[in-house]
Order: C-alpha cells, then structure tokens, then sequence
C-alpha cells in the first residue's frame, strides 16, 4: 500500500502533505488524553510491532501480496489519535530509513494509512462495540471488522486521490475496481492479524487493551476487592 | 508491584516477537508485488513510479550497504528499523503524555 513518488502530481501531494501535518498536529493534541501510566510505554511498542509485521508480507492469490497495515489494531490497543502518531512514525522511518513509501508521497501514505485506515478501522469498531454484546467476543469481532474494512476504505483512498492527482491516464473504473478487488483480499489478512494480536493481549492484560474499557470495568471492581496482588496476574 | 512485573513482561514478550518477526520471520515474507504494486501494473501506470529521494539510504529496501549475506542484510535491517521506531514512537507518546500532565494542557 505504500505509495512511491511519481505516482501522484505535485499540487495533489502537497494537499495530502497538509492533510497529514493538519491530523498529526491534532492527534498531538488529542493523544494526551489517551496517553496514561498504562499505555504509554505500550505505545512505543506497539508501533514498532506494526514496522515488524509490515514486513510479513503474506501471498494473496496469484502473484500478489499484503500486509498488514495495522491503524485499526493500533487504534483499538492505544487509541485512535495515539494512533494516527504511532502510525505516522512508523511510514516516517520506512519512508526515511528504507525507502518504502516516496518521500513527497509521505504525506499521501500518512493520509491513507494514519488518517483513513485508523479512522475507517475504529470507526466501525466504535459503531460495532455499541451494538454488539460487550463480551470478548465482541470486542474482537468489531475490531475485526474494522480491520478488515480499513485496507479496502485506504485503497479506494488512493483511487480518490488519483482520480484527481494520477500521473498516468488510464481508466479510473479499472483502478478502483483492481485496488478495490485485491484489497478486500487483502482486509482478510489484516482482520486475522489484528484479531489475533488483540486476542493474545486480551488474554494476558485486557486492562492494557483501550478498546476494551467496557470489559474491564467490572473486572476493575473485583481487582479492587480482592486482596493486594491477587488481581494481577 | 505484580501488577507492574507482568506489564514488564507482556512489553518484553511484545519486544521479543517484532524483534523475531523483522530480524528473523521477514526473511520468509512474499517477495511479490504488493496490492498496490500490482494494480498499478495491472492497470497500467506502474511506469509512473519514481526512485526516492532516500533510495541510497544505506538501508534502502530493508537491506543494510556492506552486509554480504542477503538473510542477515535484511534480518539486521529490520531490527534497526524496530528499534528506530520504538524510540521514535516512544520517546513522542511519552513527551505527549508529560505535557498532558500539566494542568494548563488543552482541557481534557
């Protein structure tokens, strides 16, 4: 998903660019709200989780791959604006460091993968955990839900901005129905991915899991009547 | 004080698996196009792509300049890049959480 230079024009990445600086000088904002003894050390990490596990690229179909782009994973785990900042250093390092992702086209990954697919990602998680029973189960199916229609909503993201921005003049219903195609396939993996990983930490500290406030409130109670230590695990 | 040992284990663990997965599992990862990519050929403006400006960066393509083995290029890159980025996100949510600390932040 990590869109190089040369693919979008000049004017198209400039909007994108303050697009990007526009969200991240919110989320800024908006973080510290969510940023407590808790979660702030698991912030740092789990940004660096997502660098590791974008790596994985894993095959879908007939020579084609994806990978996880993890902003509904990391919206649920620390929050959405600690979110958009995770997601930002994550496409800031690869674009700097390892050349993915164009460097004028930093503010366009940022736009498709901090503001659209966290927003997309928790945005139907929030929609789903209002409606659904607030059980685990719960809990992971909004976030795979969310998961899943983020990658989709980024690539139709990126159809938008080259059907105003594209280089190239090739048909626009062909490219939204190519990168919309391949990246529902694509959504199933980031929705194993995410439930997976969610899962696993909501089996060990569901207290470190934002997303899952209405879980762990009437575990907090039973942590608090129970002697010193014998709450945690 | 427990409470406090096994969120240190849980970050640990946490560390350990992107430490494993970028330095050792990404050696396993598809080498195909991605969705992007493909689609772009697909549909016929992959030309269009440019080199970064970061493309002589020593660790361009996930690959570190000097190291002669291909496995433990890109496995050395990817544990750079993990730990690049957990210092990075790391250090900006902590100093983010400080300021929140203070009572004249931006309500909330």
């Amino acid at each position: 998903m990590h869109v190089p230079d040369g693919f979008l024009d000049a004017p198209t990445s400039m909007a994108t660019g303050a697009l990007a600086a526009g969200t991240v000088a919110l989320a800024l904002r908006g973080s510290h709200r969510e940023l407590d003894e808790r979660t702030a050390p698991l912030a740092g990490l789990t940004a660096a989780f997502v660098f590791a596990v974008q790596m994985m690229n894993f095959p879908v179909g007939a020579g084609t791959s994806g990978h996880l782009i993890g902003g509904a994973l990391t919206a649920v785990l620390v929050g959405p604006w600690t979110a958009v900042l995770c997601m930002t250093v994550v496409l800031l390092v690869q674009a700097v460091l390892f050349a993915d992702g164009g460097l004028t086209a930093l503010g366009t990954n940022v736009t498709l993968m901090g503001l659209v697919a966290v927003g997309v990602g928790y945005g139907v998680f929030r929609l789903l955990t209002a409606v659904l029973p607030r059980t685990r189960t719960g809990v992971l199916t909004a976030a795979g839900v969310g998961a899943f229609l983020s990658v989709p909503a980024s690539a139709l993201a990126f159809v938008g901005l080259f059907a105003v921005g594209g280089v190239a003049d090739v048909p626009l219903g062909t490219v939204a129905a190519t990168m919309g195609g391949i990246h529902l396939l694509i959504g199933l993996g980031e929705a194993a991915i995410s439930v997976a990983v969610l899962g696993a930490v909501l089996a060990v500290r569901p207290d470190l899991v934002r997303g899952a406030a209405a879980l762990r409130r009437p575990a907090d109670l039973a942590r608090r009547s129970a002697p010193a230590g014998a709450g945690a695990r | 004080m427990s409470a406090r040992r096994s969120r240190r284990g849980l970050w640990l663990a946490g560390l350990l698996v992107a430490l494993l997965v970028a330095g050792v599992g990404s050696w396993y990862a598809s080498g195909s196009p991605d969705g992007l990519e493909w689609a772009a050929e697909e549909t016929g403006f992959s030309h269009t792509a440019e080199d970064s400006a970061a493309a002589d960066s020593p660790l361009a393509e996930y690959a570190v300049d000097g190291v002669g083995s291909e496995r433990l290029s890109g496995g050395l890159a990817g544990v750079i890049g993990v730990a690049v980025t957990l210092v990075l996100a790391g250090g900006l949510t902590m100093l983010v959480r400080r300021r929140g600390r203070e009572p004249a932040g931006t309500g909330g």
